[in-house]
């Protein structure tokens, strides 16, 4: 009987090793993202495929890896061996560049826009009807309102939504870094709990039925309203929000190690074209081409004032260094 | 024994032992079988087509093979040191012996998110064997070798654990008589020591399988989240929980559960026997003495 099972076992591996054999002959990237972005590369891997097929007779497939995005950069800094990355900020693709050294330091631009094929922003989610009469930044901090946001300190999109919080409470009249900090400070005061990673946070809000507004993507925030139904929740536009910009890169050491280069280059290309733009579009991604803006304008919210980070921020690394590093602002902060 | 408890029991006055019977049935109905309940609904909430729809998916087929294949990698490597540790620990004394109990038990000491991250430490890119790895194109963290790792170091404990109080009450006089008949040593362990133990050795195979088909925490650091490809049967339910996708992470879910109650089949199955099983085993051990005197 155990020889027998034996036997049958050592059948099995056998087969399965085979199996991964066969698999390796054909070409495949591993396209390593942060969390909301499932159903768009989903798509979008599929009419890759095509068209990659249709250019060169090829056949690529491209597997997917989803997760908050500082920790997807932490995953391929420590060993997974991601082609391309497609994050949620370009300080996570920053992360592979100077200690891992696995991209070149001027990564950004090796891609038009900042290498950010679709940018979104910040918007709010709240219950329908809008009970709790949330319309722009300054309702979140009124007492008896909870809001829902994930950790600044592993999330990416938790990160932009701090930043455009702060952005508004500049940009109100008197105002500077004191009362920023003082608003946002108010802001976190009323967030019951901090997920991990964005997607996390929504089913917080969606599913578990916590707090009164989340914020939110606004592809993650339309995604919820599509999958779960409109007669669940409003989406609100505040008067102000930052344009947030995901980045996608090659990951060098690895698509020189597999020998992948050409269809990985090629693969974050397509996402420019007017075929990727639309399918960006489709899931609610803001796209860059304006013939394929304009067809999709009216499905995204309307927001008065997007600032950027590069202005308000003066870029990644020093917004990084001011608010997120440790015992920076955001710490201080929520620590309190 | 088995008398003086009845006895015990028939002097307790009748409701306050009724009460005591309803919470325990309501606590045990409440916390475990309502939970495993709501699972099958929300499978089937979509109905049958949907359910198997779910199942038949590549990538959930995908999930069940991985889970599975460590499975059956991970517990039969668990087999042999399991036995080999409570043979050890049982029938021999050696200096370290305490320090071999308590390292045993170490993985169920320690987090296995910790357990997951060791492994990254030690085979990631910059662990201690990264390079190595690196330029011999070997890849052990975010793939499978990672994950059976991750399961072996968690299941550690179950077999050896179940072994040695087992091996310690039969003592050696059984393997000292083989031996002193003329036994060898292989011989003796196939045809003595084997069968004394077998019942308490499917026990921890059943309950190591167990863990190591759920383990989630230590499986989730080092898998890398590949769809199709590293994720376990734990993972992949999450991820569909994550995509809205609820009928078919329960559907996944209910997979996993009836594994699970497969194995507790088989678990109450053994206790079934073993009462027999041990009575049998010490017959045969009066008969082979009386004809040996």
């Amino acid at each position: 009987m155990i020889e027998h099972n034996g036997r049958r076992f050592a059948l099995t591996l056998i087969v399965i090793l085979m199996g991964s054999a066969a698999h390796a002959a054909a070409s495949t990237l591993l396209n390593v993202s942060y969390d909301p972005t499932r159903e768009l590369y989903e798509d979008y891997n599929k009419a890759f495929a095509a068209y990659w097929k249709g250019k060169t007779g090829d056949t690529v497939r491209v597997n997917q890896s989803h997760g908050g995005s500082g920790k997807q950069a932490r995953s391929v800094i420590d060993g997974l061996e991601a082609d391309v990355v497609t994050l949620a900020l370009a300080y996570d693709i920053d992360a592979l560049a100077i200690p891992g050294g696995l991209i070149p330091a001027n990564w950004q631009t090796r891609l038009p826009d900042n290498s950010t094929p679709y940018t979104s922003t910040i918007v709010f989610l709240v219950r329908k009807g809008n009970p709790k009469n949330i319309h722009d930044w300054s309702d979140l901090v009124r007492p008896g309102v909870s809001v829902i946001t994930p950790s600044p300190k592993t999330s990416g999109g938790a990160r932009w939504n701090y930043l455009a919080a702060w952005a508004w409470a500049l940009k109100q009249p008197g105002g500077n870094d004191v009362t920023a900090e003082a608003f946002v400070k108010k802001l976190y005061h009323n967030v019951p709990v901090l997920d991990s990673g964005a997607r996390g946070a929504t089913v917080t809000f969606v599913e578990r039925g916590i707090g009164d507004a989340l914020l939110a993507w606004e592809n993650e925030a339309y995604l919820a309203v599509k999958e779960l139904g409109p007669a669940k929740f409003d989406i609100v536009a505040p008067s102000l929000s930052i344009v947030a910009e995901p980045p996608v890169s090659i990951v060098d050491q690895n698509v020189d190690q597999h020998g992948t280069r050409k269809v990985a280059e090629e693969y974050l290309k397509y996402l420019y074209s007017k075929q990727g733009q639309e399918i960006a579009a489709k899931h609610f991604y803001r796209p860059r081409d304006p013939a394929v803006a304009a067809r999709y304008a009216t499905q995204f919210a309307n927001i008065p004032q997007l600032v950027t980070i590069d202005a308000v921020f003066g870029g990644w690394a020093r917004a990084q260094a001011t608010h997120f590093a440790d015992h920076g602002t955001f710490d201080r902060i929520y620590g309190q | 024994m088995a008398s003086a408890e009845a006895r015990i029991a028939g002097r307790r006055p009748a409701p306050s032992r009724l009460l005591l019977i309803a919470v325990a049935l309501l606590f045990l109905g409440l916390f475990l079988v309502l939970p495993l309940l709501v699972v099958f609904v929300q499978a089937l909430a979509k109905g049958a087509s949907a359910y198997v729809a779910a199942i038949c998916d590549p990538v959930a087929w995908a999930a069940v093979k991985l889970t599975l294949t460590v499975a059956a990698i991970a517990v039969p490597c668990n087999l042999v040191f399991g036995v080999a540790a409570a043979w050890a620990i049982a029938k021999f004394e050696f200096r370290g012996k305490s320090t071999l109990i308590t390292l045993i038990d170490l993985p169920f000491a320690v987090s296995p998110v910790i357990a997951g991250l060791v492994f990254i430490l030690l085979f990631g890119s910059h662990g201690w064997f990264g390079g190595y790895l690196r330029v011999h194109h070997i890849r052990v963290v975010f793939a499978v070798p990672g994950i059976v790792l991750a399961t072996i170091f968690v299941t550690f404990p179950f077999i050896a654990r179940e072994l040695i109080p087992v091996m310690q009450a039969q003592g050696k006089d059984d393997e000292e008589t083989a031996l002193s008949l003329g036994a060898t040593g292989w011989q003796t362990f196939w045809r003595v020591t084997l069968p004394n133990i077998r019942w308490g050795l499917m026990y921890g195979v059943l309950l190591c399988n167990a863990r190591a088909m759920g383990e989630f925490g230590a499986v989730s650091v080092v898998s890398g989240h590949i769809r199709g490809l590293t994720n376990t049967m734990p993972l992949h339910i999450e991820i569909l929980y994550n995509e809205y996708n609820y009928t078919a992470a329960f559907a996944v879910a209910s997979l996993l559960a009836l594994l699970a109650l497969l194995t507790l089949a088989g678990k109450s199955f053994l206790e079934w026997r073993q009462p027999e099983l041990r009575h049998a085993v010490a017959q045969a051990r009066d008969r082979t003495r009386r004809e040996n005197t």
